[in-house]
């Protein structure tokens, strides 16, 4: 048994809603979603592309498997012949045991990176029947604690680490006066919202002043706001659609604030995702900005002139964040910003679109009884950076880097792990002059 | 009405009716489901990407060939082959052109017939022997699967039998297997025939206007 099964096992007994489950399951069920239970085929083959099956070897941990719930209850109740498998009892209803057995699955056991789909003959998108699922296991009261609680963290506290907005100034304000950078924070008025992640501004404070350096000399028009600056969105990844709209709707409501036609999402993989792609889907209405990961905006300006590095001879690599490469479509701007930048760049295998993810995704870094099989999934990485032979992995997400930073603790790996604003930042060419945008 | 023309008559109708309708309604009723609007601004177009999955999807990509090689070269010799005999093998083709529609090509020659049926025959039971063997298809297999299975061998082994005509018995064993295929395939996952473009026309759309079809 897992250490993430022992903990549900050990666990108080708790009351399970299963008809609320059935139910969630039944509304969620839509046309995208009925096509890919319609059509799996159990071949297996997303076991090939997964990371919790290629560290445990566990036939249970097969993303197809994570299909199970929702189809027992879409052949139930919605899908073509439902009515006929019920009358010959062919199609029994969920059950609560499904729900405890499937739990782990669900939850610790599927960072939603999408690498399934890629290998799946049907191209079945699991990652979002996953999403989907937690709304229901959640409604049903189930979903690791730990998980549950940095939601309502970022509710009721602004933050899932407990960033409130007098944190966030305080930390600002000691990160501007320590590092002696411009760190803008509630102007009027702005062209750009800059978000930040609660990971970075408690772990790795260097990843937001990076940022106000990078962006004030490229003399963009950019603030923070008090009214909204929580980029992660736990309430989407805990399976709680209320507060992830909550934390959407505060975004937005700074955005609009401020008169911004842009907001930049800082070094996370499922904030951008979450916002850039299903941030209107939540909220209800198309937003009314741009979402630029900093990855993207970033580039933009180097592609303008606005930026330019000076060149890095260490070896180094990029471990691509699943939310911003294979499903976010931004791969190739982190690529394009080391280049002439990294003299030495050499890309792991397989690399890109097709990267093995940090085990940590999709809320599964949350999970202190999953910590076990998140080093686990590290020695993947561990083997590709050092079949480069690049002295230092460089990644564009500060929850990759948390759940690698770990795993490396924990395995005693004597890489380099480094954040790529940092690293730009740091070299960035500061004789070339920056052409600022008129002030608003 | 002799026992033969029963099988090939009312028999062959209903099933027919019950695998073209069931097939209709399965497919209508998951679009009849509907969805959402995706209210987010596209980076790419999700046409396109519908088509590239669509094609993308009929072979490994991106660095899976070695991973899923059995599955790849054992599902293609049992599909092509299955289609190969069910288009073209000479009585089927006979069949056709006498009672539904005049197909507009010959029907092969014996020595492909062999080939197809050696094709068909050893990707399906390859990739049955997949099933029984591997943890994770044995732990994801349910009944469905194992009856799709069997019903489709025994439609292939009495269709190999009757090659010859030479007992009416084997020709009438051939269509009856046939027909409970074709009652079966509506309800069972089957299906994944057509659905499969579903499938990938989503993920495609879905994926491909983020700017990654995968």
């Amino acid at each position: 048994m897992t250490s993430a099964a022992s903990a549900i096992a050990d666990a108080p007994a708790r009351s399970i809603n299963v008809q609320a489950a059935v139910d969630k399951f039944n509304a969620l069920t839509n046309a995208h979603i009925a096509s890919y239970l319609d059509a799996c085929v159990h071949c297996g083959q997303c076991a090939q592309a997964c990371h919790f099956h290629e560290v445990t070897r566990d036939p249970r941990r097969v993303p197809a498997m994570k299909l199970a719930p929702i189809t027992k209850v879409y052949r139930r109740h919605k899908a073509p012949f439902a009515g006929l498998r019920r009358t010959l009892g062919l199609a029994p209803e969920l059950s609560r045991k499904d729900l405890e057995e499937w739990e782990e699955l669900i939850f610790d056991s599927c960072t939603m990176c999408g690498r399934c789909t890629v290998v799946c003959p049907m191209a079945i998108d699991i990652a979002s029947v996953v999403a989907l699922s937690r709304q229901a296991f959640v409604a049903a009261g189930l979903g690791p604690p730990d998980l549950l609680q940095a939601a309502d963290n970022a509710r009721d506290r602004g933050s899932p680490l407990g960033v409130t907005r007098e944190v966030l100034k305080d930390r600002v304000e000691w990160l501007a006066d320590e590092h002696e950078t411009e760190i803008r924070l509630d102007k009027p008025k702005a062209d750009v919202l800059l978000l930040i992640s609660s990971i970075e501004l408690m772990k790795y404070p260097r990843s937001v002043v990076a940022m106000a350096k990078l962006l004030n000399h490229a003399g963009v028009d950019w603030t923070l706001s008090s009214r909204g600056y929580e980029s992660t969105n736990f309430g989407f990844l805990a399976g709680k659609p209320d507060v992830a709209r909550t934390l959407i709707a505060r975004i937005t409501e700074a955005a609009e604030a401020l008169g911004a036609r842009t907001v930049i999402v800082p070094e996370c993989g499922h904030a951008f995702g979450v916002l850039r792609w299903s941030g209107a889907n939540i909220l209800g209405r198309p937003l009314p900005y741009e979402v630029r990961h900093i990855t993207e905006f970033l580039a933009q300006h180097k592609r303008d002139g606005r930026l330019r590095f000076k060149p890095i001879d260490t070896s180094m690599t990029y471990h691509d964040p699943c939310q911003i490469s294979r499903r976010g479509g931004a791969t190739a701007d982190a690529r394009y910003l080391l280049d002439g930048v990294a003299s030495d760049f050499r890309e792991m295998t397989p690399t890109g679109n097709y990267n093995w993810c940090c085990g940590g995704g999709g809320g599964v870094q949350a999970l202190g009884r999953a910590a076990e099989v998140r080093h686990e999934v590290f020695r993947i990485k561990m083997r590709q950076v050092s079949e480069t032979g690049a002295a230092m992995m460089v990644s564009a997400c500060s929850n990759c880097r948390l759940t690698m930073d770990e795993s490396k603790a924990a395995l005693g790996w004597d890489g380099e792990l480094e954040s790529l604003v940092e690293l730009l930042a740091v070299h960035l060419d500061d004789t070339a002059s920056s052409a600022p945008r008129p002030a608003r | 009405m002799t026992a033969m023309e029963f099988i090939e008559g009312p028999v062959w109708y209903a099933a027919s009716a019950i695998f073209v309708l069931g097939i209709a309604w399965r497919i209508a009723a998951i679009f009849m489901i509907g969805r959402a609007r995706d209210l987010s601004v596209s980076r790419r177009s999700p046409i396109v990407g519908a088509a590239k999955a669509v094609l993308l999807h009929s072979v490994p990509h991106g660095g899976n060939l070695g991973r899923t090689v059995y599955h790849f070269v054992t599902g293609y010799l049992f599909h092509i082959g299955l289609f190969a005999l069910l288009l073209f093998a000479a009585p089927h083709v006979a069949f056709i052109n006498a009672g539904i529609v005049a197909l507009p090509w010959p029907a092969m020659p014996h020595w492909a017939f062999i080939i197809a049926a050696e094709a068909a025959f050893a990707g399906l039971i390859l990739l049955y022997v997949r099933r029984l063997t591997d943890p994770v298809t044995r732990q994801l297999s349910d009944v469905d699967d194992h009856v799709g299975v069997w019903l489709t061998f025994v439609a292939m082994l009495t269709g190999c039998l009757a090659l010859q005509e030479a007992h009416a018995g084997l020709r009438m064993l051939h269509m009856l297997s046939v027909e409970a295929l074709m009652i079966y395939f509506p309800f069972s996952r089957l299906t994944h025939a057509f659905t499969f473009l579903l499938a990938r026309v989503n993920t495609g759309a879905a994926l491909g206007r983020r700017g990654f079809t995968p």
